[in-house]
């Protein structure tokens, strides 16, 4: 029973992968793929979960896969035409299969009749019942099928190429992983690395190349567009392209694509000839349960080791040399296991991006706006925790484009654009984050519209004076949404401003560009892991605290003479012509015993795009560490003011520092208590009485939106 | 003062107003039929119990870290071989002053629902072993909302103890997805 289970869920993670690529064949498909693979990847998707759904007796689910299956497979031998109403039902229909694995998963009863509707519409399309959207008439099935071959635009042409680097083109700062790539976007590529000359590690000369490939590559592109990949580097290698002309129909078994293994060794891979043979099983699958155990214990791990190495900072390496290289080791090791053991869980933000076409397409139908998705950079890598968590941002910038940015079909024409909007989501890596940017070429912001809700909002003072860049972010502010009438799509009471909570609650940013009349585009960035970040570690009173270092500009001790004080209650710093809110951690955390006076403590500028730059103010700076975030939320309530919390080396808790609610709790406090009577601030007050320092600050407060003043909400 | 004699006069006539209020707690403990242990452990005199089946572990009590701006009776929290873990007090929790934690104090680690959580208390007792027959309903005299958070009385030799329902103990602290299933630790196990 436990192991009739157990291929329960394999089934279940089977179909939860086979219903991705349906997915995204179904999106290529609207998007007018002609390709015969599209429908036949398809049909071997659908065709799997029936299989399945047989053996495992889901009855419902395997009558309904196998009418599905049926009007597909009608589809890809052309007796039905694949329309544009038949891509819409093959999604209806593709919605109603995920459904029914859903509720067979979760062991639900669904009615009867759940939907009926659909698979009446196919069973009759299938019979031939009811006239299918638009049927080749007067055709058999022969004809049909040659009139799908040569409907196709191109001959598929395989193309078999040898490619061996030589030492120069790694010299002329060439790299062949780049050019693999390139390769891959062409079509279908197989390759198989020629290991024959590696040396052993000890023999390899650095300077030297020593991989060759044999590629295979499947597609419809001419000679010369394969030859131009090659285009830089032809002097420096050895190069060999073959065409051969490749009539065989698809085969219907599923061929594993090998991905680009420069690292196999296996004998086996350099004399197979054949893609297929050749093609090996490379990846496994691993229940996400145990890699998430590997990655808490390597978590623990870490603690474990900076634990040691704390313990053992001061042993006098002199005498206990094999210790302290053994705990240098450890240290290199470890860091080494757990960057291994996150990258397991890195998966591309493909996941993510395949949702997109369909929402685009039906809220361009619902809008009646004609938009055209690009994506770019799909592949790109993210930790799966990520993953989980821009889906949605995305999915509402993505919705804010199309309804906000983007001009109705007239509007476009009139102004002189093409009627197609477009809209283009790319992902890529910068500086150890992954940088996801959505811009579309609509009507941009239109400030002034911005400008006087946000004055109506009080969100800014009436005399402020913004630049376009400080207006254009205002549609971030909580409270804010400038569509004139709340429509289907937006507005539907989540605005921006939660958009950027949720992705700052992820240790992400995200701001907007605008330029009025030619477009919008959202900028949004994200670690690249939730696991682990680099924290400083900083004291007050005798708690210890960690704050991310993202966030951090820089630390100061303030002058004296530095810090103001606006009439309202708020501190200020002076640093470099700038007046610097501060929040006192003490004051916000009532933690006893900690420096109250800010010029004896230490000032930690910060950032945010919420508030710009503020100063939290704690005792003392402890250093900085790489921390294993751990969920204060797992056992208990959300703690305002703390996003997590982690394990120092010493086996204490410590709180990880939200500084946005740390802000927002440090004003709050200000508005309650407008003039706080401590007396550690005596001497501050008294620079207030001084006019030219209050007069400046309270106007420098007025200008600047950096700068909260009361109005703030 | 009147609004708050109000307030206690509707919470009883509530309590009072489910007649079968009472005639649960029976039927509940005539159903638990078969014998039961709980862990038990001392705030002072009182003696206090929990179902030994959510007990995870017993520790001395050391120094956690303090969390800003949360109730006196959460006392911080603790790491627990790498889970994060909130310390509870109990004395501070029933409003019974202050307990001056030391290493001779004692925290019980339980698990209610999915959540993991500690009690501060200041010595654990024994392990009592009990007929389910055995447990009598909390007379329902005193105004002080406590009694809620009690499911039943044992008496074990000359002591009384009180058996905790530690899910609406810590109701605030601990808003879980799965408070429906600490609802009844009881009917779990029957």
């Amino acid at each position: 029973m436990d192991e009739y289970e157990q291929f329960k869920t394999t089934y279940f993670a089977e179909c939860a992968e086979l219903l991705g690529d349906v997915e995204v064949q179904l999106s290529s498909l609207s998007d007018g793929s002609q390709d015969p693979e599209v429908l036949h990847a398809i049909f071997r998707a659908v065709h799997s979960i029936k299989a399945g759904a047989g053996a495992f007796k889901f009855t419902q689910l395997a009558a309904f896969s196998h009418e599905f299956e049926a009007l597909l497979d009608r589809m890809r031998d052309g007796r039905i035409a694949v329309t544009e109403q038949g891509v819409n039902l093959l999604f209806k229909a593709s919605d109603i299969l995920s459904a029914m694995i859903e509720a067979a998963e979760s062991k639900t009863q669904q009615s009867e009749d759940f939907g009926k509707e659909i698979l009446d519409e196919i069973s009759l399309i299938v019979t031939g019942k009811l006239a299918p959207f638009q049927t080749i008439k007067n055709s058999d099935d022969n004809q049909d099928s040659q009139v799908n071959q040569e409907s196709a635009p191109d001959e598929k042409l395989t193309y078999q190429i040898t490619f061996a680097p030589k030492a120069q083109l790694f010299k002329h700062a060439n790299e062949p992983l780049l050019i693999i790539r390139e390769l891959k976007s062409l079509g279908d590529l197989t390759s198989i690395p020629i290991l024959k000359n590696l040396p052993s590690l000890a023999k390899m000369d650095g300077e030297e190349a020593y991989l060759a490939w044999n590629f295979e590559l499947i597609s419809n592109v001419r000679l010369d567009e394969v030859e131009e990949v090659f285009e830089f580097v032809t002097e420096d290698c050895d190069l060999e392209i073959k065409t051969v002309s490749d009539n065989s129909e698809p085969e219907d078994e599923i061929i594993e694509k090998t991905s680009v293994a420069t690292q196999s060794s296996d004998p086996a891979n350099q004399t197979a000839k054949s893609p297929v043979t050749a093609a090996k099983v490379t990846s496994i699958r691993v229940d996400l349960e145990r890699l998430d155990r590997l990655v808490n214990m390597v978590g623990e791990l870490v603690i474990t080791q900076s634990m040691l190495s704390q313990q053992t900072n001061d042993l006098p390496s002199e005498q206990f040399p094999h210790m302290v290289r053994g705990l240098e080791e450890l240290a290199l090791h470890t860091r080494e296991l757990q960057e291994s053991v996150m990258s397991i869980r890195m998966q591309p933000v493909k996941s993510v991006f395949s949702r997109m076409p369909r929402l685009v397409r039906e809220l361009s139908a619902k809008l009646n706006k004609k938009v055209n998705l690009t994506t770019i950079g799909e592949n790109t890598e993210v930790d799966k925790t990520v993953i989980e968590e821009i889906s949605d941002p995305i999915t509402h910038m993505i919705r804010n484009s199309l309804d906000h940015g983007l001009e109705g079909t007239e509007e476009r024409i009139e102004l002189g654009k093409p009627d197609t909007g477009n809209v283009t989501l790319s992902a890529e890596h910068r500086a150890g984050r992954i940088v996801i940017t959505i811009s579309d070429d609509g009507r941009g912001i239109n400030r002034q519209a911005v400008m006087k809700r946000a004055r109506e909002r009080g969100l800014i003072a009436e005399t402020a004076t913004p630049s376009d860049d400080e207006i254009d972010n205002m549609i971030f502010a909580p409270g804010f949404s400038t569509a004139e009438k709340v429509t289907d799509v937006s507005g539907r009471g989540v605005g921006m401003d939660v958009v950027r909570r949720n992705i700052q609650a992820l240790g992400g940013r995200v701001s907007i560009q605008s330029t009025p009349g030619k477009g919008s585009r959202f900028t949004m960035t994200l670690p690249l892991t939730l696991a682990v970040m680099d924290g400083m570690i900083v004291q007050a009173g005798g708690d210890k605290y960690v704050i991310p270092i993202p966030n951090i500009v820089e630390s100061l001790r303030p002058a004296k003479s530095s810090l103001k004080r606006l009439p309202t209650g708020q501190s200020l710093v002076h640093i470099r012509g700038h007046y610097v809110p501060l929040c006192s951690l003490h004051r916000v955390f009532n933690i006893n015993g900690a420096i109250t006076d800010p010029a004896e403590a230490l000032v930690v500028l910060v950032e945010s795009e919420e508030f710009g730059t503020t100063g939290i103010v704690v005792d003392e700076l402890i250093g900085q560490q790489q921390v294993v975030i751990k969920s204060l939320e797992s056992n208990y309530k959300p703690v305002p003011g703390i996003s997590a919390a982690t394990i120092l080396g010493n086996g204490k808790v410590a709180p990880i520092l939200d500084i946005e609610a740390i802000y927002r709790i440090s004003q709050q406090e200000l508005r309650n208590s407008p003039v706080p009577d401590d007396s550690d601030h005596s001497d501050v007050s008294e620079n207030v009485q001084d006019s030219l320092a209050s007069k400046e600050a309270a106007t420098l407060a007025a200008q600047n939106a950096e700068i909260p003043t009361p109005s703030i909400g | 003062m009147v609004a708050l004699e109000t307030d206690t006069a509707s919470n009883t006539s509530t309590s009072v107003g489910i007649p079968n209020a009472d005639g649960m707690v029976e039927e509940e403990t005539t159903r638990l039929t078969g014998t039961q242990q709980f862990v038990t452990f001392a705030i002072g005199a009182e003696e206090y119990a929990v179902d030994i089946m959510q007990v995870r572990e017993i520790q001395a009590w050391t120094e956690v870290t303090i969390l800003p701006n949360q109730p006196h009776y959460m006392r911080g929290v603790l790491n627990l071989r790498g889970i994060i873990v909130p310390i509870f007090d109990l004395r501070r929790r029933f409003d019974q002053g202050d307990t001056e934690a030391t290493s001779i104090h004692v925290v019980v680690i339980i698990a209610v629902g999915d959540r993991i959580i500690g009690i501060l208390v200041d010595r654990v007792s024994d392990i009592l072993t009990i007929d389910g027959s055995e447990i009598r309903a909390v007379p329902d005299l005193d105004d002080s909302g406590e009694s809620e958070h009690i499911i039943g009385l044992v008496t074990a030799g000359e002591r009384m103890v009180a058996l905790l329902d530690t899910g609406s103990l810590f109701r605030h602290e601990i808003i879980s997805s799965s408070l429906d299933a600490v609802e009844e630790p009881f009917a779990q196990q029957g």
